[in-house]
């Protein structure tokens, strides 16, 4: 049906284009051959208003947005260093309306102004050292501003040192799902790579099994993390490029094979405060408010939403790029450790999957590289 | 350098005019500057454009209305939409395909392309290119590479779908995606040929520029075009090697099992051997090219602007030194900003704030251009053709997505905005309608120049202005919301994050813009096609312009000019120039062409 009405309205639209070019066509015969395909002052005139329309229907384009859309917009950040990146940003929005406010009204207001007249002369006007002199220094000064306090805060979120007693964390990445890897009770990631991935025996990640710190390591599907403590990631990633990308935490990092790329944050709101901060309760009440005119119409995925912190995969990785996910979850140091401790470790695992003797510390990690490569 | 020159117009006035030709060295295998030009224009913009928009809005209607059922999807797509219904496979290589046709093809091939071809030999007094065979070679190899683009689209498995940028390991895995088979073979070859024929072409634009200049012509008198179509040559030598080397090395990891950038993957159940490769080292060399790229697509529509803008102002450029001054920083700076494509891509923090500086810097010479170009507008005549509107509508644009890469261009601000849908409205925005503007500016102005003094309808092009206007502002300015609301791009749909339900109201409101800006598209195509045969013929010089393509004859003579080729006696923008009594240096008349020599008691201002 909509597929009808869609179709309709594109021969609607073509026909209409059709039919006016056909006029055109026609009210050009009639007027004769005096009317060239150069514009007079009628033509000046008409266009020189539309510009300044234009420039109405910009600003117009522009408050609608802001009126219609801003609610959609990130709430606030869920970092330590996330209300920094939001201050920058909005000064940056500042500068940046005000410029574009102040151009576009000049380009348009001009183009309106000085529309050609017969017998009107221009001002043949070529240089203005001083003037251009000024528009090149205020730029410099503007973005010098910019730049300095950009460099400022990127290399202290770029700072990912073991100080302050980080939680260690790895994010894996594989074509389409996502895997996080903690530390453990040292909290130290243990070797891993590639070449020792063995899926019979449920070592899906190629932890080395005879390195003491892969032992304890504690592999899940959902991401906890405690609130108000850093936390250091290490990304890997199995086959092709992702990129975990937590847009609440404002915080992106591509995983890249062959190499391990690091990002670090601390989350400074639980997901329950922020379940409850106004702008996420108003969210939530206009999804659910559609989704269930969704279901409604019979439509699947459309049960209620719960508001959750979410890692999206946001580099282009194959056919299900866009429903490579995982939740995360911001709780209480005490909720962490309760969580933690129901977790198994990847001795565990291992154990469960193989038995006694399908753990094999013993074996060293280059025979494993070796078997894998014969 | 004066004498090579001299020696090819005494040639040339020796020999006359009358090569006997055929239709195929008229119309097909073409030496002519002239027809190569309209060769390019067509194959690259009209064909190759029609591709690319078409694609656009096939996949602009699935992310307004996910896995929607459209008969037109099924007729189109045929097995990569059952019952109407788009794979997820075919949105990527949709997506993919529009960005390598219209960035390549339609933007750097088809605006160079037509306008270099066609403006370099008239505006600088030359005869035809340096040389005419090389620059049909080069048409040729960019057709064998559409074709070979184009045919990708029929391949069992589909083209490259790997995203335009084709980073391996996704390009260079056949596991990882059924597009990165032998569709991803096929771009890789077809892209090898394009640069192939970027490189013939640029080298010709820049040996022509420097020495077939006609008497008198020094580079301080050359339009802006020709310096933007000088640079945008340069630019092209240096970096299109740089992406012929990544693609062979992407070729060659593909095929014969090197690893220049793949390393410990494990893929479908078994491990791979690739060791010691970077999927960065790709990237940097890729953006090497791709950065400078968009100013390969934006300088020639800017120095389009620049004369459009000029002529139609009837003043002259402000500036023309900081204009010139700009193109070649930008040029400079283009080269060294790669980086910002790369700041979240694990390579060493401190390139990202060296990359982050010297990104901000490029911002400079680009305020001035915008800012220059308003100063051209302040107290002119402005004779508002269809070509002068796009001209204003490119400043507009070129403002609007060029003050969003201050925040992309800023490290820090990148990090939650990268891979956005924020960066893709930055990008059209700034390149991508900038450049078509400047391409449509250029066409509506050239058209008379094209073929045989008719032009195209002037009413008909102020649909076209207004509609497309509107709407792309329609597209892209939402859609910096959808970024900022945290929407990664190449997303097949958005359905499954319950926090990206609200913006599907947004979606459908791009998608309809975008539906009727294709739509019109359609009738400047109408208006293209007929004018070349009923569109009326206007006067030699129709725009009252100074440069010298218009005092070449309507019709087209092998060699440009039938007698001597004009001497030049001025720069090219002497509009509305006047005596100190304010009387127009020649009566009635206000502007003073190029081969015009300076009258009594007139000064040569500034150039």
């Amino acid at each position: 049906m909509t597929t009808l009405l869609v179709l309709t309205v594109l021969v609607l639209v073509a026909i209409a284009i059709w039919q006016l070019t056909k006029i055109f066509e026609l009210s050009q015969l009639k007027s004769e051959a005096s009317q060239s395909e150069i514009a007079n002052d009628a033509d000046n005139k008409t266009h020189g208003y539309l510009l300044f329309g234009f420039l109405i229907f910009i600003y117009g384009i522009t408050i609608f947005s802001f009126a219609k859309y801003s609610k959609f917009l990130l709430p606030e950040a869920a970092s330590a260093h996330g209300g920094e990146y939001d201050t920058l940003m909005w000064v940056s929005f500042a500068v940046i309306f005000f410029v574009q406010i102040i151009t576009q009204a000049l380009l348009h207001y001009f183009g309106y102004k000085y529309r050609g007249e017969k017998g009107k002369k221009a001002l043949f006007y070529a240089d203005n050292d001083r003037l251009e002199f000024i528009w090149t220094i205020i730029p410099v000064i503007v973005l010098a501003g910019l730049i300095i306090s950009g460099l400022y805060y990127w290399t202290e979120i770029m700072d990912v040192s073991e100080e302050d007693d980080p939680l260690i964390v790895e994010l894996y990445a594989q074509q389409f799902n996502w895997t996080a890897r903690y530390g453990g009770a040292d909290n130290v990631l243990g070797d891993a790579s590639v070449r020792l991935i063995d899926i019979d025996r449920a070592n899906v990640l190629g932890l080395d099994e005879s390195d003491p710190n892969a032992t304890d390591d504690v592999l899940v599907k959902e991401l906890y993390l405690p609130v108000g403590r850093k936390v250091n990631f290490y990304m890997r990633s199995q086959d092709v490029l992702h990129s975990a990308y937590m847009p609440h935490f404002r915080a992106q990092m591509n995983c890249v094979p062959g190499m391990i790329t690091q990002f670090s944050f601390t989350p400074t709101i639980t997901t329950e405060e922020m379940r409850l901060n106004p702008e996420v309760v108003d969210k939530v009440k206009r999804t659910n408010q559609l989704r269930a005119q969704w279901a409604a119409e019979g439509r699947p995925n459309s049960d209620p939403w719960v508001f959750d912190y979410v890692l999206l995969c946001n580099k282009i990785c194959g056919k299900s790029h866009y429903n490579m996910q995982m939740k995360i979850v911001v709780v209480t140091q005490k909720e962490y450790d309760d969580w933690m401790a129901e977790q198994k470790t990847f001795k565990d695992t291992m154990l469960a999957a193989n038995g006694e003797e399908g753990f094999t510390p013993a074996q060293s990690r280059t025979e494993i590289v070796a078997v894998n490569q014969q | 350098m004066s004498a090579v020159a001299q020696a090819h117009v005494d040639a040339h006035d020796d020999h006359g005019h009358h090569h006997k030709e055929t239709f195929i060295t008229k119309y097909i295998f073409s030496q002519d500057h002239k027809m190569i030009a309209k060769q390019y224009l067509i194959t690259g913009v009209l064909v190759m454009g029609f591709i690319g928009i078409a694609m656009s809005l096939i996949f602009r209607m699935q992310l307004a209305w996910p896995g929607e059922s459209f008969a037109l999807f099924e007729a189109v797509l045929g097995k990569w939409a059952p019952e109407g219904v788009m794979d997820a496979d075919v949105y990527l290589a949709l997506i993919t395909m529009h960005g390598t046709i219209m960035v390549f093809f339609v933007l750097t091939a088809g605006l160079s392309g037509t306008f270099s071809n066609l403006l370099i030999p008239l505006q600088i007094g030359a005869r035809d290119m340096a040389s005419g065979f090389l620059n049909m070679v080069s048409y040729w190899l960019f057709f064998v590479s559409s074709v070979l683009m184009v045919v990708s689209l029929f391949l069992e498995a589909g083209p490259a779908a790997a995203g335009w940028t084709i980073y391996p390991p996704l390009s260079a895995l056949p596991m990882a995606q059924p597009g990165s088979g032998m569709g991803m073979t096929l771009w890789l070859l077809s892209m090898t040929i394009f640069i192939a024929s970027s490189l013939l072409g640029s080298l010709n634009y820049i040996v022509t520029v420097l020495n077939l200049r006609t008497k008198g012509m020094t580079m301080t008198r050359l339009p802006l075009t020709i310096w933007a179509f000088f640079v945008t040559a340069i630019i092209g030598v240096i970096s299109f090697p740089v992406l012929l080397s990544a693609g062979l090395l992407l070729l060659m990891d593909r095929s014969f099992g090197t690893s220049f950038f793949l390393s410990d993957i494990f893929i479908q159940g078994e491990v791979l051997h690739y060791q010691g490769g970077s999927p960065v080292l790709y990237e940097h060399l890729f953006w090497f090219l791709g950065h400078p790229e968009v100013y390969i697509v934006l300088l020639p529509a800017l120095g389009i602007t620049s004369e459009v803008m000029a002529t139609n102002a009837r003043k002259p450029i402000f500036g023309y030194r900081a204009m010139v001054a700009s193109i070649l920083a930008i040029a400079f700076l283009s080269t060294i900003v790669w980086g910002h494509h790369m700041f979240i891509s694990g390579m060493n923090p401190f390139l990202g704030s060296v990359f982050t500086f010297t990104t901000l810097l490029i911002a400079i010479p680009s305020a001035v251009k915008a800012f220059n170009y308003i100063t051209t507008l302040w107290k002119g005549n402005l004779q508002l053709n269809p070509g002068m509107l796009f001209s204003i509508g490119l400043v507009s644009t070129f403002i609007s997505g060029g003050l969003t890469g201050i925040i992309l261009g800023d490290s820090t601000l990148d990090i939650n905005v990268h891979d956005t849908y924020f960066v893709v409205a930055h990008f059209h925005l700034v390149m991508g309608i900038s450049a078509l503007y400047g391409l449509f500016a250029g066409v509506y102005h050239w058209f008379p120049k094209m073929f045989q003094g008719r032009m195209m309808n002037k009413n008909l092009g102020y649909i076209h202005f207004w509609v497309t206007a509107v709407c792309a502002y329609g597209i892209f300015f939402p859609m910096h919301f959808v970024g900022m609301a945290g929407v990664p791009r190449r997303y097949y749909e958005n359905t499954a994050f319950p926090m990206f339900d609200e913006l599907t109201n947004v979606q459908i409101l791009m998608t309809v813009f975008a539906l009727i800006a294709g739509l019109v598209q359609l009738v400047f195509v109408y208006n293209f096609i007929s004018s070349i045969f009923y569109g009326k013929r206007g006067p030699q010089n129709p725009w009252k312009s100074t440069t010298l393509e218009w005092t070449t004859p309507q019709k087209h003579v092998h060699g440009n000019w039938p007698g001597k080729i004009p001497e030049v006696h001025r720069w090219a923008y002497d509009y509305s120039k006047t005596h100190e009594n304010g009387e127009y240096i020649i009566a009635g008349q206000d502007y003073v062409p190029q081969n015009i020599p300076l009258q009594e008691n007139e000064e040569e201002l500034n150039h």
